[in-house]
């Protein structure tokens, strides 16, 4: 019961706060609330065990990614008002699509029998994601680094601008 | 000691049930779908993005939980590794296109249309 | 805590009636409240004692009018700030005006929970214990980017960007300099990392690995500093460039907020050097002899780290924007890496043998 609760705390937070952010029609709320969607988020994944990767969510998406996209409202809006609006466009259409979307996916969620095995007992997970990291996926973990190093000097020289000969 | 909510979610709390995960993830995912679909600010598009990757994510601990298996997890870090990349190259991107074009706003940016 | 409340409902029959997980969570609401409330006084103590030292290393006494030699001195401040009224400026983002100090707060005190002030007084020995201060620790920088940009002020903006670019750039040395602590200990609870550097002061991270564990102790105590905005890394509310950074605009109660957040910061950065470097709630020699000592040995060691903070910020001038992301980009992450690298290979030929 007190689970079930707990669980509707934070699908509240994290539904309300995405809301907000695709809905917004303040920018800087927009990223803000994102902050409380990856709040709930990492509460969920508490929920269901993912006790480093709830931590991981944290720290790179509210430590990280959202300071990123901040950085980048304030460095494309004229940042000294603080009233940022855009408005939303092609309502019906999207709607139309998403609804569409939304309608076949939750015939899906309906009619599939899930398993509802009873879960073992819960045990911390890093050591064995370490483990795994250095032997399964050893390969696509060496791949993501090499990724984030390619990210890393593309952003630096997509942004850094023309150098003056 | 160590250990508190596993301890506590094993012994006295009957786990949710799958498919309530799998709602809140469908419904964060297509918020996110609509904001990508309706948004005009390149940067809301980005953050629903990132809304939208998120369900996902949240859909491979579901399965990863109720499966007994840590691979969702594992997924979850290279989705992560992604998402971080891509915010970095998007907003340098974001960044280039406002300092030739002043704005943001996504219709602008036509030159490549056909 | 479990243990605590068994215990507990061992020795009141009464308390069997309730369910045993509603016991569980008041114990640890309770425990949080606990430790929330001696923080508090801890941060009154440091900020009373900031202004001693401030005052004394610049040859004159500091407060000395409330109390013996000023000691009241922080609970009449509180008192003005509670009472003082609160303005929100017109032209601010109120909302996120309001939430933003609570942000801030939140992501400084929430940290303590894993805290381990002796060998059972932890509120949560959580197993990912050093990353979840990591982890919540990154609200801060959102909240000040939040308070920074709400408040309709050019020195709050300044302040916040900076301080965001400050803190990301110098949370990379400092997860990597924590790590040259988590691996001879092999785990990232924060109790394990304590009792794995007992039995006396030779034991500690600090002398194991020479000299890697010492530089690296060195490296996250420059990097956290830069973290908590202190002085010499204090640009972001550098007083003579930007008025006072991030919280230009806030006072009262929320500006007593952010003071609390700044110094339980502090402290937290005191706290994990003490458990990750300098052997936790230990004494130094013959730590079973003063076993009774352990929490106040503990608290001993957060504070005399906290005083050399103080002592650097009398002491350093405050460097420039570009001297700050030399000094974390190119002084302390090679050597962040070297001391891992350095550990790593201690550790294999010291354990492969």
């Amino acid at each position: 019961m007190l689970l079930v609760i707990i669980f509707t705390i934070f699908a509240a937070i994290t539904i309300i706060s995405a809301g907000m952010v695709a809905f917004s029609q303040n920018i800087v709320y927009s990223a803000f609330s994102l902050l409380f969607t990856f709040f709930g988020i990492a509460g969920l994944y508490v929920l269901l065990a993912a006790d480093f990767l709830a931590a991981t969510q944290l720290l790179i998406y509210v430590g990280g990614i959202l300071v990123l996209l901040l950085f980048g409202v304030m460095l494309t809006h004229k940042i000294q008002e603080v009233n940022l609006s855009n408005e939303s466009m092609r309502l019906a259409p999207a709607a139309i699509v998403v609804l569409a979307f939304l309608g076949l996916l939750s015939i899906a969620i309906y009619r599939t029998q899930w398993p509802t095995v009873p879960v073992p007992e819960l045990t911390p997970t890093t050591a064995r994601i370490g483990t795994l990291f250095m032997t399964d996926y050893l390969l696509p973990f060496e791949i993501a680094s090499l990724v984030l190093l390619t990210a890393l000097v593309g952003a630096v020289f997509i942004a850094r601008g023309r150098v003056k000969k | 000691m160590p250990y508190i909510l596993c301890f506590t979610v094993n012994r006295f709390m009957s786990p949710i049930p799958l498919s309530y995960y799998l709602v809140v993830s469908t419904l964060i995912f297509f918020i996110g779908m609509l904001g990508v679909l309706t948004r005009r600010n390149v940067l809301i598009i980005l953050m629903s993005i990132e809304l939208m990757l998120n369900a996902a994510n949240i859909n491979f601990i579901v399965f990863s939980y109720y499966l007994n298996s840590l691979r969702g997890q594992i997924f979850v870090f290279f989705v992560m590794t992604v998402a971080a990349a891509e915010a970095a190259v998007g907003l340098a991107v974001i960044v280039y296109l406002f300092r030739n074009k002043n704005t943001v706003n996504d219709d602008e940016f036509s030159l490549m249309r056909w | 805590m479990r243990n605590f409340v068994d215990q507990l409902v061992n020795n009141y029959e009464f308390l069997e009636t309730f369910p045993r997980p509603l016991l569980y969570l008041i114990a640890m609401v309770a425990a949080s409240a606990i430790i929330l409330g001696f923080i508090a006084i801890l941060v009154m103590f440091f900020v009373w004692l900031e202004r001693k030292v401030a005052g004394h290393m610049q040859d004159r006494y500091g407060p000395m009018e409330v109390g013996r030699h000023g000691w009241l001195q922080s609970i009449a401040d509180g008192i003005k700030l509670f009472l003082k009224e609160d303005i929100i400026p017109a032209l601010a983002d109120k909302p996120l005006f309001v939430i933003a100090p609570i942000i801030v707060f939140v992501g400084a005190f929430s940290a303590f929970v894993v805290v381990p002030f002796s060998e059972n007084l932890i509120v949560a020995d959580l197993n990912i214990g050093i990353f979840y201060i990591l982890a919540v620790s990154s609200l801060t920088v959102i909240g000040i980017i939040m308070a920074g940009w709400s408040s309709n002020n050019k020195w709050a903006l300044y302040g916040a960007m900076r301080s965001a670019a400050q803190i990301i750039s110098y949370e990379i040395p400092v997860g990597i300099a924590l790590l040259a602590a988590v691996l001879p200990a092999g785990s990232l609870s924060m109790r394990d990392i304590v009792l794995a550097q007992s039995g006396g002061f030779w034991n500690w991270f600090i002398f194991r690995n020479p000299p890697f564990g010492f530089v690296a102790c060195i490296i996250y105590f420059v990097a956290a500093l830069a973290e908590v905005n202190r002085t010499p890394f204090d640009i972001p509310e550098a007083e003579s460039e930007l008025v006072a950074g991030y919280h230009t605009e806030y006072s009262g109660m929320r500006f007593a907020f952010f003071f609390l957040a700044e110094y339980a910061n502090m402290f937290l950065v005191g706290t994990i050097v003490t458990t990750l470097f300098l052997g936790g709630w230990e004494f130094p020699i013959f730590p079973s002899a003063f076993a009774f000592l352990n929490p106040i040995i503990f608290v001993l060691k957060g504070i005399a780290l906290v005083f050399v903070m103080m002592w650097l910020r009398w002491t350093l001038p405050r460097l420039r924007v570009d001297q700050l992301m030399y000094v974390s980009w190119k002084v302390l992450l090679p050597f962040a890496f070297a001391c891992l690298f350095g550990v790593s290979a201690w550790m294999l030929l010291l354990h492969s043998a």
